[in-house]
């Protein structure tokens, strides 16, 4: 892009600044806002018994479906039968944030693992992969991990596993260009003719250059997780209905659509703020680190 | 191009046929038994083991699966538990209902994406730019049944401006022709039948349009903006021609392979989102009957309903390639 700049005179060096100034302070707005969405479900998870002023499941009909109170003991109101909203939202942060990051974790590891290798070695292994991505990449969105869910049944590990299974397929494709596009570089040719072996070189060669990349799309990956798990759980697919989830307390909220919306309003917000913290925490770190990788 | 189409679906048969394969072996894991589903509990051992010989449940899986193969290649995916009747027919009859809420949500999202994203483009870093970005990673971050609850709260539960739910208003008496309502309505003249059909229509055609709509602006700002850079554009500005013009007529073109693509692409998410939208406003389509299926345990509907979704997928994706050759002469097929 900077390369670009120098030749293009008529946009005007000054008018260039302008852009790349009002950008950045976007993009360190976006940074800010992911990395404080980040940090702000780290806490709730972690601290959920300290925050939540009540328990996530104690039921009270005495005060079904109060209305969102900032000085009364149910801030943000109660649901149909007398829990706590707000210490529901508190611990419902606990199984968006494993999902989130085991997902993450787990679908990073497969992803990049094949990837890397098909890159590195193509050839059989390389078309072999292929084929297998292909499969995966065959079902819609969603399908595959609904489809998991519905025959193998509910719970915290098999939602993980299903969502595992639909998410691997970004970091495969990626890490396999990039791996791909190393493989012909001097500095690898060069460890390869001083003898190193190709564990070597992927280890010490190909995954620190593909590290950003894997940062990046981690942070899609987590937000495209709690996504589809609160999807899941408000089609009673996910974890079981006694452990409090945000997905799961908009399942609720519907059968009470027209006389209580603070059960809908509030669960869904926690939702939407945490997914576009780590969809705006992705682009800012895309833009700094790597443009090209937009096109994925 | 026709070999080419050819040779595109005949290699998707294959995958189709492994994508069964993997779908029949998680259906091993089922837990519980198809039969105590459908029977009452009162019913004798010898009344279920004789269902089960009916349904073929005691043949081992791979029989199971060869007999599923056969039957699904000419359209028949067995008889819905639940339903009682053929999964193919169910399917025909509600797939219009989805195929009209994905286009009408398709259109959403082009109509608002497309122009906001090239406005964005064309003045980038303004307070427009800012709003688009903001307005686009809002769009891709609210999970739709929210939007959809929220929706149906303020619109139908408070303005009472649309319905919260379902597809056309009862007893309005439209003779079932393509099961496309809105094009059923207009071909019998029927323009109040047609209005009704649009008020259902409006909510959640919105509601699954939100992401693509996000997606569709971000990429629209971005191809366009990479297309202002090119030589042409520089081109075209000495030539004099107007910012108007270069915009649409030269950026813009050269900037729809990708958008194109990636209207196809979010077509697939489209189908899954339905799903979820279909469930949250009661619209009698393919995603609803596949959630129901599910809580129901209709095995030979969820099995049936997984294929053909993937099937419409596959499709898509293949329509996609072959409409990039229409816009872009330059690629060449090989």
């Amino acid at each position: 892009m900077t390369m670009t700049t120098g030749n293009s005179i008529p946009a005007g060096p000054s008018q260039w600044q302008r852009f790349r100034r009002s950008y950045r302070h976007l993009s360190g707005f976006k940074a800010g806002f992911g990395l404080t969405t980040v940090a702000a479900l780290l806490v709730m998870g972690l601290f959920s018994p300290w925050l939540a002023p009540h328990p996530p499941n104690a039921q009270d009909l005495m005060v079904a479906m109060m209305p969102p109170d900032w000085t009364g003991p149910n801030v943000l109101g109660t649901d149909h039968v007398g829990r706590d909203i707000l210490s529901r939202i508190i611990y419902g942060s606990r199984v968006s944030l494993i999902i989130a990051l085991s997902v993450a974790l787990f679908a990073s590891v497969v992803g990049v693992a094949l990837g890397v290798v098909a890159g590195y070695f193509g050839g059989r292994i390389d078309s072999a992969i292929q084929k297998v991505v292909e499969i995966f990449w065959s079902f819609p969105p969603l399908m595959l991990a609904i489809a998991i869910v519905a025959f193998v049944g509910q719970g915290l590990a098999i939602v993980i596993i299903a969502l595992t299974a639909q998410r691997w397929i970004p970091y495969c494709r990626v890490t396999r260009a990039e791996a791909m596009a190393l493989r012909d570089r001097e500095f690898i040719m060069a460890a390869r003719t001083l003898g190193a072996s190709d564990g070597f070189i992927i280890r010490h060669h190909v995954l620190p250059n593909v590290t950003l990349s894997i940062i990046v799309m981690t942070s899609f990956a987590m937000a495209n997780a709690i996504i589809a798990e609160s999807s899941l759980s408000f089609l009673g697919l996910g974890v079981p209905p006694s452990i409090p989830t945000w997905g799961g307390m908009l399942s609720d909220s519907r059968a009470y659509i027209s006389s209580a919306w603070w059960m809908a309003l509030f669960p869904g917000l926690a939702i939407f703020l945490t997914v576009l913290g780590l969809n705006l925490l992705g682009d800012a770190l895309r833009n700094q680190f790597d443009p090209k990788l937009k096109s994925h | 191009m026709l070999l080419f189409a050819i040779r595109r679906l005949a290699g998707a048969v294959p995958v189709l046929v492994v994508v069964a394969a993997v779908v029949f072996t998680l259906m091993q894991f089922a837990p519980g038994d198809a039969v105590s589903m459908l029977i009452s509990d009162e019913a004798s051992d010898a009344d279920k083991a004789r269902i089960r010989e009916a349904w073929g449940l005691d043949d081992p899986p791979l029989t199971q699966f060869l007999n599923f193969l056969g039957n699904a290649v000419t359209g028949d995916f067995g008889t819905s538990f639940k339903y009682k009747m053929p999964v193919m027919e169910l399917v025909l009859e509600r797939l219009p209902a989805t195929i009209e809420l994905a286009l009408a949500a398709t259109l959403v999202a082009v109509v608002i994406g497309i122009p906001l994203g090239v406005l964005a483009a064309a003045r980038p870093g303004s307070f427009w730019d800012s709003f688009t970005s903001t307005f686009s990673f809002a769009g891709i971050s609210m999970p739709n049944f929210w939007i959809g609850i929220l929706l149906i709260l303020l619109f139908a539960g408070h303005w009472h401006l649309l319905p919260s739910g379902g597809r056309a208003p009862w007893g309005m008496g439209l003779e079932t022709m393509t099961g496309f309502l809105l094009l059923d309505a207009l071909l019998q003249g029927r323009m109040d039948a047609f209005w009704g059909a649009l008020k259902h229509l409006a909510l959640p055609a919105l509601v699954l349009g939100t992401n693509m709509t996000g997606i569709i602006t971000q990429l629209t700002r971005a191809s366009v903006q990479e297309a202002l850079r090119e030589d042409y554009v520089m081109t075209a500005r000495a030539k004099g021609l107007g910012g108007m013009r270069i915009l649409w007529r030269h950026a813009f073109r050269n900037a729809l392979v990708g958008v194109v693509t990636i209207i196809g692409l979010e077509f697939g998410a489209l189908l899954s989102g339905a799903m979820i939208v279909e469930t949250v406003f009661a619209w009698p389509g393919i995603g609803s009957l596949l959630i129901q299926g599910i809580s129901s345990r209709d095995y030979p509907l969820i099995i049936g309903l997984v294929l053909i979704y993937t099937a419409i997928f596959i499709l898509v994706n293949l329509l996609i390639d072959l409409l990039y050759t229409l816009i872009d002469p330059r690629i060449r097929i090989n």
